[in-house]
């Protein structure tokens, strides 16, 4: 319930936001973090973000996903 | 940017073989457990560092009489229980939600409590009642969804409130710490999200021990250890941020304000453990006609724990689950007995999964 990774906001529309995580897209409530913005990175729980995430470590923490999964392959 | 895990852990592994025999590590929150366990961390620690799961699991500890009372209400057949999937399966006194949807009441799981009260929109005839369970980082989504529901004039949407608070618990914990002995804390880091990291200061300001906030991969898990040991080392007690990605000093100001809007502080029950004072949240009398304990009549019997469950204690700490009679035994996660196996972050599920190996 508590695991989540950082999803970037793609577009806001009002209270709600389509972020995305790897290759997936979802639409999620925004109304806890009014200041969010395109681009923005946020923590995602239970349809809602939580809070918005310092974009340099989002940036590190990306990398370290995407090194992850290519060493899967 | 290449993970170096290794030098962690041999860090770990020379202060910890620094420190006086052994050293007690709480980790409070259920997700850090199972985090823990999949990632094989107890492995790697030295034989001196003994990790802990408190009871930082909401199921875990939801009072056997509120799932009682819960399932009650399920039964009444103009009533839709919307729930988060973990609590579908806890046992009751009698039995459990999953077994009440199969003889025909009505009991849907949601991922957002969104979906509740647009369910409660479109079915106008029908009372939606939401579990509204967890501690600091779910109570900000309740307190939004019954204000939307306020603000829309929404008749027939009710919540099943459950929220805790951590830090109370914690505070107990060490206020009453005779057997525990516990020597520093792994703190929760999506609720320090919501929270900041000031609720969890009096942590190394009064009771003097290290408190360090952590994310939730093995790399932050092993980090906050390390800061742990290195805090042990200098005898220089912190309540640190190691979860820096998303936890601020101050939190999430805006979720934080929603919460004091809708809801007061009281006094609640944690199973295992009993009444703790200022540990859970109460829906403000302005917003309590969205109260379902307030709006339906429920009668309650009395609960029965289950016979020889030891929930409770491994909610303290102050048993493993390998301690328990039933474990792996009676007590399954296909055939649960009590809530610590039933619970994605039950200990007893956690060590079910991934510890089951180190059984002697």
């Amino acid at each position: 319930m508590c695991v989540a990774v950082p999803a970037r906001i793609k577009q806001i529309n009002k209270t709600t936001a389509l972020v995305s995580y790897m290759d997936m897209e979802r639409e999620i409530d925004i109304s806890l973090v009014p200041d969010a913005a395109i681009d923005d990175f946020v923590i995602v729980h239970a349809g809602f973000a939580i809070q918005i995430i310092d974009n340099a470590e989002a940036e590190k923490t990306m990398e370290l996903f995407n090194e992850i999964e290519s060493l899967k392959e | 940017m290449t993970i170096n895990l290794n030098k962690i852990i041999s860090d770990i592994k020379y202060l910890g073989s620094r420190l006086p025999s052994r050293i007690n590590l709480m980790e409070v929150c259920g997700t850090h457990t199972m985090a823990i366990g999949k990632n094989g961390i107890r492995q790697l620690l030295p034989e001196n560092i003994n990790l802990i799961s408190g009871p930082g699991c909401p199921v875990c500890v939801t009072a056997i009489n509120e799932i009682d009372q819960i399932i009650e209400l399920s039964a009444f057949k103009d009533i839709v229980i919307f729930t988060f999937g973990d609590m579908l399966k806890v046992p009751g006194s009698e039995t459990t939600l999953l077994r009440q949807r199969s003889s025909g009441s009505s009991i849907k799981m949601c991922y957002s409590p969104n979906e509740a009260l647009q369910y409660a929109i479109e079915n106008p005839e029908k009372n939606i009642v939401f579990l509204a369970i967890g501690f600091e980082t779910t109570a900000p989504l309740t307190a939004s969804v019954v204000k939307n529901a306020a603000k829309n004039n929404i008749k027939n949407f009710f919540i099943y409130n459950l929220h805790k608070t951590v830090p109370a618990a914690i505070f107990f914990l060490l206020d009453k710490d005779e057997k525990l002995n516990l020597d520093a804390f792994l703190c929760p880091g999506h609720v320090c999200a919501v929270t900041g990291s000031r609720p969890f200061e009096f942590i190394s300001e009064k009771f003097k021990k290290p408190a360090v906030i952590s994310g939730f991969t093995p790399e932050d898990i092993l980090k906050s250890i390390l800061m742990i040991l290195k805090q042990l080392s200098a005898n220089v007690p912190e309540t640190e941020i190691q979860y820096t990605l998303a936890v601020k000093k101050e939190g999430n100001i805006f979720a934080k304000n929603l919460i004091s809007e809708v809801f007061d502080s009281r006094p609640a029950s944690w199973r295992g453990i009993g009444i703790i004072e200022d540990s859970g949240l109460s829906l403000k009398s302005s917003y309590e006609s969205f109260d379902a304990k307030k709006v339906f009549e429920i009668n309650t019997m009395e609960a029965r724990e289950p016979k020889y469950c030891e929930c409770g204690r491994i909610l303290l700490g102050e048993k493993k689950p390998f301690d328990c009679r039933l474990f792996a035994s009676g007590c399954t996660p296909e055939n649960p007995v009590g809530p610590c196996m039933v619970s994605s972050e039950g200990t007893c599920a956690a060590y079910y999964k991934y510890e089951r190996m180190n059984m002697k």
